[in-house]
């Protein structure tokens, strides 16, 4: 699934990455606790989150997620936008909860890769 | 440490949580930069995260070196901070001493040192309580 097709699902809006939106996606991982997205080690993949601070950007740069989704509407601060810029991460805000907006890339066919050890 | 190896430090400022992260930042773009897989350098740096977001949580800060070699990858993180008690206690999974605020910051899940296990071929602990903790981790390159 490309990012574009992530933020068609999700009825979602670029605040970083538009140009980007081409990037294909292979797996996904949903967490407000930044340590439980630091123990899923998969190749290019999304990280939906509601927590909205600059670690969030930080681990996607040391576990190379090329897409964040921000969900419950957050919006991003100035420092986190321009850290994503830098580290060619995508932003995408959308209205949808945690768990709504999971099901609905779900359905579509992504996953989450396999269960932790 | 033989002659073909690259030795890299890092002070790592307690005092501001934004900050945290930009010694492993700098290490991985290094080591991307020097042609290392890229499995290792993520395994690599997100070991050195967690620990740099545990320098800053629970220690005031501290200093990192990064000694690379052709063969392997060790860190050594170093902090003043108040140590550990029962070190097997904070190796497992889900124990955190970490207070609510850092906890709503998105850290403090109880993962970070069983991340940094996970994530090394080795990890040691040297920890005394009241004045401070090393942690030296080792990623082998082949």
């Amino acid at each position: 699934m490309t990012i574009e097709e992530i933020r068609q699902t999700l009825g979602a809006k670029y605040i970083v990455g538009e140009e980007w939106g081409h990037r294909e996606v292979h797996s996904a991982c949903g967490s407000d606790m930044m340590s439980d997205v630091l123990a899923f080690m998969k190749d290019q993949s999304v990280l939906l989150t509601g927590l909205c601070n600059l670690q969030v950007i930080r681990t996607c740069e040391m576990m190379d997620i090329i897409c964040v989704v921000l969900v419950r509407g957050k919006q991003p601060d100035e420092a986190m936008i321009q850290m994503a810029k830098e580290k060619g991460i995508t932003i995408l805000s959308t209205g949808h909860r945690m768990f709504s907006a999971c099901g609905m890339l779900y359905e579509k066919g992504l996953r989450g890769g396999p269960d932790y050890k | 440490m033989n002659k073909d190896s690259i030795v890299l430090t890092y002070d790592v400022p307690g005092d501001d949580f934004t900050r945290a992260g930009e010694a492993s930042s700098n290490l991985k773009s290094y080591l991307k930069q020097m042609g290392i897989p890229p499995e290792i350098v993520r395994k690599v740096a997100i070991a050195m995260y967690e620990g740099e977001i545990n320098m800053v949580i629970h220690a005031g800060g501290g200093e990192i070196e990064v000694v690379i070699s052709p063969e392997e990858i060790n860190m050594k993180l170093t902090d003043h901070g108040p140590g550990i008690e029962d070190i097997e206690l904070a190796m497992q999974a889900g124990y955190s001493t970490a207070p609510d605020n850092i906890r709503n910051l998105g850290f403090g899940a109880g993962m970070g040192l069983p991340n940094m296990k996970k994530y090394t071929d080795e990890l040691k602990i040297d920890s005394t309580v009241g004045l401070g903790t090393t942690v030296t981790m080792k990623v082998k390159i082949q």
